[in-house]
């Protein structure tokens, strides 16, 4: 694709980022952190075209090691975010 | 063609639905379903990408996908929650090295253009150094090395000289087609300088340094994106990239410091202060301290990177309910840097069932703390540091802090009279209204809540 058009995707996107995150209460920065490193995860969707692409030997091993380390980063990053808001509680609903 | 075209199309339903999530991280209520939200949005990217007619074998990603999983579950459902900066730190890393190698093998599908080339040497350098500054940081949090920040003379001079290196080479890297061994120097000094980048800063300074880190997985993962011309990446990649960047500079401005200050000089090169505080200490007993807040009717705790490593979470939650049955109003007061991590505080009280609503951030808790009648001080030092208003030398003049020292008695639990990670003396300690209850701060906590059974 056209290198401009990306660039121009990037920019909008870090617009958007800072809006949405910019009023986030100090409560949910650790949620907010493993959740959001959980969507930078998203590097599996270009791994596994590395990885099962056909590509040789060598992509193939990078690929699948990229796989995996992503994976890692997908599955650990919404499994702990959901476990620690599921210990987000307020009193009335708490006990 | 109408399959790439499903794919894309399915890629903006992932987009959506990750800006969805992202939004409704954002509140307390809502933050629960955002994540699954995004979750569902990163299954629907992550399936329709193996629709891709490109892909002919799909041992090897099962093969990627199983080992990361089951080790992601695993560290998910077993990690304890007061090692969870740890874990957010070998999660960064990870995603930074994920994209490294991404963006290396595209070395081998695609042409040599020199736009591919940029941003292969880009998803490289951010990935490299996103894997091992990270890898340090998991280091430094879990204590494995040495969490005092680690500087030496021309440290500055050598890491300028390393940019310098890194920029040639990726220069020639780029003109010369992805030369080989100009490649694995390019992957090796991207390793070094994320090691050079985080061994100078402290553990107190960690917060900034974690929210940083996370940032760069997410720039990581959109140049990986630019390398393998794909736009969810590139999306997904540079929101990640923008919110933590928002968390490094609240982080920054929490401790008055610019990022430039926190990355390239530990608190040690700071000016030492001159000024030396003198007055007399109060220590007090648990069983006095019981009788103090038998006859407070408000109560703050204010609880630190110690509250943490002495797991005194559950026990503090012990203490608040016995004050609340006795009539007395807790809340707590958070310093958005107490800690080791954005918001490690909230987490570790969550875990222990404190509700939210009673986690009040700063400037609200300073309004109201002249009229507390007890603040208790678990733990933390720098944060609630008056020397930060009082004393124009300090290294942390002009930090904001939490104001204990207003309310009308302060305890102050602390282990020993050593002072805390940014080697300042803190006058509160030495206030007529401050009472220092020396020990480990769970035990004198155990030992106070016994006083009131």
């Amino acid at each position: 694709m056209d290198p401009v058009f990306l660039t121009f995707i990037l920019m909008l996107s870090i617009f958007l980022g800072f809006e949405l995150i910019s009023k986030v209460p100090s409560t949910l920065h650790t949620p907010l952190m493993s959740g959001s490193n959980a969507i930078s995860g998203i590097t599996l969707v270009g791994a596994i075209g590395s990885a099962g692409g056909g590509f040789g030997q060598l992509a193939t091993v990078l690929g699948v090691g990229a796989v995996a380390l992503a994976t890692i980063n997908v599955v650990g990053g919404y499994l702990v975010t959901d476990r620690m808001l599921a210990m987000f509680k307020k009193k009335e609903d708490g006990k | 063609m109408n399959t790439l075209l499903l794919i894309n199309l399915a890629y903006v339903v992932s987009a959506v639905l990750f800006i969805f999530g992202l939004k409704q991280l954002g509140s307390a209520a809502t933050a629960r379903r955002g994540n699954f939200i995004s979750a569902c949005g990163m299954l629907i990217a992550v399936v329709v990408t193996l629709l891709d007619q490109g892909i002919v074998d799909f041992r090897w990603i099962a093969l990627g996908v199983a080992i990361g999983a089951v080790i992601g579950l695993l560290g998910a459902r077993l990690i304890a929650m007061t090692a969870m900066p740890e874990m957010v730190a070998l999660f960064n890393g990870f995603g930074g090295l994920a994209s490294l190698l991404v963006g290396w093998a595209v070395l081998y599908e695609a042409d040599h253009a020199t736009f591919t080339l940029v941003t292969v040497a880009l998803s490289i350098l951010i990935g490299g150094l996103t894997f091992t500054g990270s890898m340090v940081a998991w280091g430094k949090l879990s204590e494995t090395i040495s969490s005092k920040p680690l500087q030496f003379a021309g440290q500055q001079f050598v890491n300028g000289l390393l940019v310098l290196t890194i920029l040639a080479v990726a220069a020639v890297f780029i003109t010369d087609q992805a030369n080989a061994e100009l490649l694995y120097a390019l992957i090796a000094l991207s390793f070094i300088f994320g090691v050079m980048a985080v061994m100078p800063i402290g553990g107190g300074d960690m917060p900034v340094v974690i929210s940083l880190l996370n940032s760069y997985s997410g720039l990581a993962a959109c140049a990986a994106g630019f390398a393998v011309n794909n736009i969810i990446l590139i999306v997904s990649g540079s929101l990640v990239g923008a919110s933590g960047i928002i968390l490094t500079q609240i982080m920054c401005k929490a401790m008055n410091r610019s990022l430039a200050n926190v990355l390239f000089s530990g608190f040690g090169t700071v000016k030492t202060s001159t000024t030396t505080i003198e007055g007399e200490i109060n220590p007090i007993e648990a069983q006095d301290a019981y009788f103090i807040l038998e006859a407070a009717s408000s109560v703050v705790i204010v609880p630190g990177y110690g509250m943490a490593v002495a797991q005194a979470q559950h026990v503090v939650k012990e203490l608040q309910e016995l004050l609340e049955e006795n009539g007395c109003e807790v809340v707590y007061g958070i310093h958005p840097v107490a800690g080791r991590m954005p918001g490690h505080m909230n987490v570790l009280l969550a875990e222990a069932d404190v509700s939210y609503d009673l986690l009040l951030e700063m400037d609200e808790i300073n309004t109201r703390m002249p009229n507390m009648d007890v603040a208790i001080v678990i733990g933390a030092n720098d944060v609630v540091n008056p020397a930060a208003k009082e004393i124009e030398d300090s290294p942390i003049y002009g930090m904001p802090i939490i104001s204990v020292d207003q309310a009308k008695t302060v305890f102050v639990l602390k282990r020993s009279m050593a002072s805390g990670f940014a080697g300042i003396d803190n006058p509160l300690f030495f206030k007529e209204n401050t009472r220092m209850l020396f020990g480990d701060a769970r035990q004198s906590l155990t030992q106070v809540v016994r006083e009131f059974e």
